[in-house]
């Protein structure tokens, strides 16, 4: 049976089928109606007004290779200029190479690079460090809770050295759809009130966040970087194995196989969660210590690493929270209680 | 939960039930596929069961859905409580005795303490009637039944749609025989798995209905769920310890492979993570409690908006949110019995203009002919994405098609004399067309 056309341009031989409709398009085709999706994305969100200095959040990965790529083509159309913000979390054997890829995909789009490290940032912690500390104890190391939460800061730290206006990292339709899947097997409440959205505003100080490809499906990403024949690092993360997502994404492939649609009726469902104005986080107000964004005294942030350098790495996690300056554990709903002044060790 | 109500009735508990029960019970034998000596078997076991409780039964085939009323899937307002005294006399009194068998066989618990066990609470003393006459439904019925089901493509899509039938059906009989609530008997498991796959099909603007308490979506009839809060492994002590008897029934999934539906999938993946993660079910309960049952934006000041037809809630597609604009065209322009609307996203984006095929229709009701747009068009994103599995619309109950007709016939007059209506509200200008 000869190979079908292409559905749109009725001229070229058709290469692939679109993961979500079926449909069968070429390759030019196929690039054109993503970048199309993309661009009506942040035009009808308005997330990336005209004249604004973008942070794109590189890792080497496939989602930031191609949300770089699909930027720079979109770029004089939306009047945005880019910048590429690299984050080393010090993990040996694996972020080296990745680092390495994008390198090389700067020096190719001719983008400005900035490479920010844990080690500076943080006195010293790399994830490796901070895997070893939190190891032994019989539980699971949580390497993604921490290097998630400063990856967060470092972006932060890094979109401001270069001067930018926004933030935008890759994630995708199927991370989206495991982020719903994972805070509801873990009860996060306050994160399933907050998430769901198109990415944050930028409340009280912080630069406003986006996803622009919130609503790609992980295969038509991969299908867009083999069509454009883009070069990026394809290894998981040497942590990952022992993450919870793991559950969460293993399960989400069950539920594409059985059905196709399961990720995009995920992130709708998520968009609409009605969660009781008790669960929900406190509005956000600044941390103590750095000023950055918090919804309680200390930012995340400042509390992991606060618990690290006293030898008490769980010290942040958790509901817990004793023992940091705050006086007993904070829960959601009850009024915020004034910290007691402790005798805090010098940061 | 029967034996449980049993307990709670009878005169000597410390706080006595104030209510006056039956049993409603469902027997889907012809949806599973079951040969009608196997249904007869089952339903003898049934009725031996229930006459040793003692309240009065009903056992209604799911046939019958195909002589439903459309009015079951309207909406009515709840109805005043009624007098203290007529309540008081109805409490001292046990109506006659429903037994309806839901055949929601989870293979090693028991079926009486949890599945379709209804007790409803009646609010106006029938007479002392006998039994419901027990009519076996019509061969042709069953075939039409085995017909609509064997015509849906996916076990995923047969579960929601047999859900809906079991739910209208069991509204009917509440509202025929003047029973005020109906409770099931869900468990924290069940519960919680419920609520995990009905975010997986896109009903996550509805949960706290789907899995809350009380869902008071029907208006008149109240469902609630007292069972919620007993795990089935503490289901399955107690049923042992007190000897309660029950009846297995296959049910549509039983026997299936892991992979086949996303409700077998998800009860296998919570099972299984709890095994690992033993407080998981507990999580995702405690979780579910805190839903609450408005829309998210808090726009629920102006009035109630359409209500889906199958699910009864308020619908969730809003053309203007810009996020899922394109997952809501995907349902819809993936049913191929569309008249032939330029699907390519390319061209509607690139216009800027970031209009949902769906609400492209959406502006001339009236000239849409296909009767099958039509009935998607009154669904909510769940139900149209089961509706996909579905190639054609004949085989399901006339109820529900009459309804539908009579929905759209509806709005597209209310359209036609928008300009002559006086509004109450300043802020809603109308354009009326005429």
């Amino acid at each position: 049976m000869p190979a079908p056309q292409c559905a749109t341009c009725h001229k070229a031989r058709a290469a692939l089928r679109r993961p979500r409709s079926g449909r069968a398009l070429c390759g030019a085709c196929f690039c054109a109606a993503f970048e199309a999706e993309v661009l009506h994305t942040v035009v009808a969100g308005r997330l990336l007004p005209s004249g604004a200095v973008v942070a794109v959040g590189a890792s080497g990965g496939k989602d930031s290779t191609v949300l770089a790529h699909v930027l720079q083509v979109l770029a004089p159309r939306l009047g945005i200029s880019l910048r590429l913000v690299a984050v080393d979390e010090g993990i040996g054997g694996y972020r080296d190479a990745a680092l390495a890829a994008v390198r090389r995909q700067a020096a190719r789009w001719e983008l400005p690079l900035t490479v920010v490290a844990y080690a500076d940032l943080f006195g010293g912690w790399t994830m490796d460090a901070v895997a070893r500390s939190t190891a032994g104890s019989g539980r699971s190391r949580a390497c993604c809770t921490f290097c998630g939460v400063l990856r967060r800061r470092a972006l932060e730290e890094g979109a401001r050295l270069v001067g930018a206006t926004h933030i935008v990292t890759g994630h995708n339709a199927d991370d989206m759809a495991e982020t719903v899947l994972m805070n509801f097997l873990r009860g996060d409440a306050a994160r399933l009130a907050r998430g769901g959205g198109l990415g944050s505003p930028g409340e009280g100080g912080a630069l406003p966040r986006c996803r622009p490809l919130q609503l790609a499906s992980q295969k038509e990403v991969v299908l867009y970087a083999h069509f454009r024949r883009l070069d990026y690092f394809s290894e998981e993360c040497v942590y990952a194995p022992e993450a919870f997502r793991g559950h969460a994404r293993h399960l989400l492939k069950l539920l594409e196989a059985a059905r196709p649609s399961a990720v995009l009726d995920l992130v709708h469902s998520a968009e609409r969660l009605a969660l009781a104005p008790a669960a929900r986080p406190p509005a956000p107000g600044a941390c103590s210590r750095c000023g950055a964004l918090a919804s309680r005294a200390l930012c995340q942030a400042c509390a992991l690493l606060d618990g690290l350098n006293r030898g008490r790495p769980r010290l942040a996690i958790g509901k817990g929270r004793r023992g940091l300056d705050e006086a007993g554990p904070p829960r959601d709903g009850e009024p915020e209680r004034a910290p007691a002044p402790d005798a805090v060790p010098a940061f | 939960m029967v034996w449980q109500v049993l307990e709670g009735l009878s005169r000597e508990s410390a706080k006595r039930l104030r209510f006056v029960p039956g049993i409603v019970c469902i027997d889907e034998g012809a949806a599973c596929g079951l040969s009608p000596e196997a249904r007869a078997k089952a339903l003898a076991e049934m009725k031996l069961i229930l006459q040793t409780v003692g309240f009065p039964w009903h056992v209604v085939a799911l046939e019958e859905v195909f002589d439903l009323p459309p009015s079951v899937l309207r909406c009515f307002a709840q109805e005043p409580v009624g007098t203290e005294g007529a309540y008081k006399a109805a409490v001292d009194s046990f109506l006659q005795q429903q037994h309806v068998l839901g055949a929601e066989g989870a293979g090693d618990s028991p079926s009486l303490a949890q599945g379709e066990e209804q007790l409803s609470w009646p609010c106006t003393q029938d007479p002392q009637n006998p039994q419901s006459p027990d009519r076996p439904p019509t061969a042709a019925q069953t075939e039409a039944l085995s017909r609509l089901f064997d015509s849906v493509k996916t076990l995923t899509a047969k579960e929601e749609l047999l859900q809906a039938l079991r739910t209208h059906l069991i509204l009917h009989v509440a509202r025929t025989h003047g029973y005020s609530k109906v409770m099931t008997g869900d468990s924290c498991t069940r519960l919680a798995i419920k609520l995990m796959t009905s975010l997986a099909l896109g009903r996550g603007a509805f949960l706290a209905w789907d899995t809350g308490f009380s869902d008071e979506r029907h208006g008149d009839v109240v469902v609630v769920r007292p069972m919620r809060e007993h795990t089935l492994k503490e289901v399955a002590f107690y049923n042992h310890l007190f000897a309660v008897p029950s009846v297995f029934t296959p049910a549509l999934d039983t026997k299936a492979p892991e992979k086949a539906s996303i409700h077998r999938l998800m009860e296998a993946f919570m099972l299984r993570l709890q095994d690992q993660f033993p407080s998981t079910v507990s999580t995702v309960y405690r979780t579910s409690e805190k839903l609450v049952k408005a829309p998210r934006d808090g726009c629920a000041a102006g009035p109630p908006g359409p209500r889906c037809l199958l699910c009864m809630c308020a619908l969730d597609i809003d053309t203007a949110d810009s996020a899922t604009a394109f997952g809501a065209q995907t349902p819809l322009h993936l049913s191929q019995t569309q008249p032939p609307t330029p699907p390519p996203t390319a061209p509607c984006c690139s216009a800027g203009m970031g209009r949902v095929q769906g609400c492209c229709g959406g502006a001339r009701p009236c000239e849409r002919e296909d009767p099958r747009a039509r009935v998607i068009e009154q669904l909510c994103y769940g139900c149209r994405v089961n509706m996909k599995d579905l190639p054609s619309l004949d085989p399901l109950p006339p109820y529900i098609l009459a309804e539908a007709r009579l929905r759209s016939q509806r709005a597209c007059i209310e359209q036609q004399i928008q300009e002559y209506l006086v509004e109450d509200s300043d802020d809603e200008a109308q354009t009326g067309e005429s």
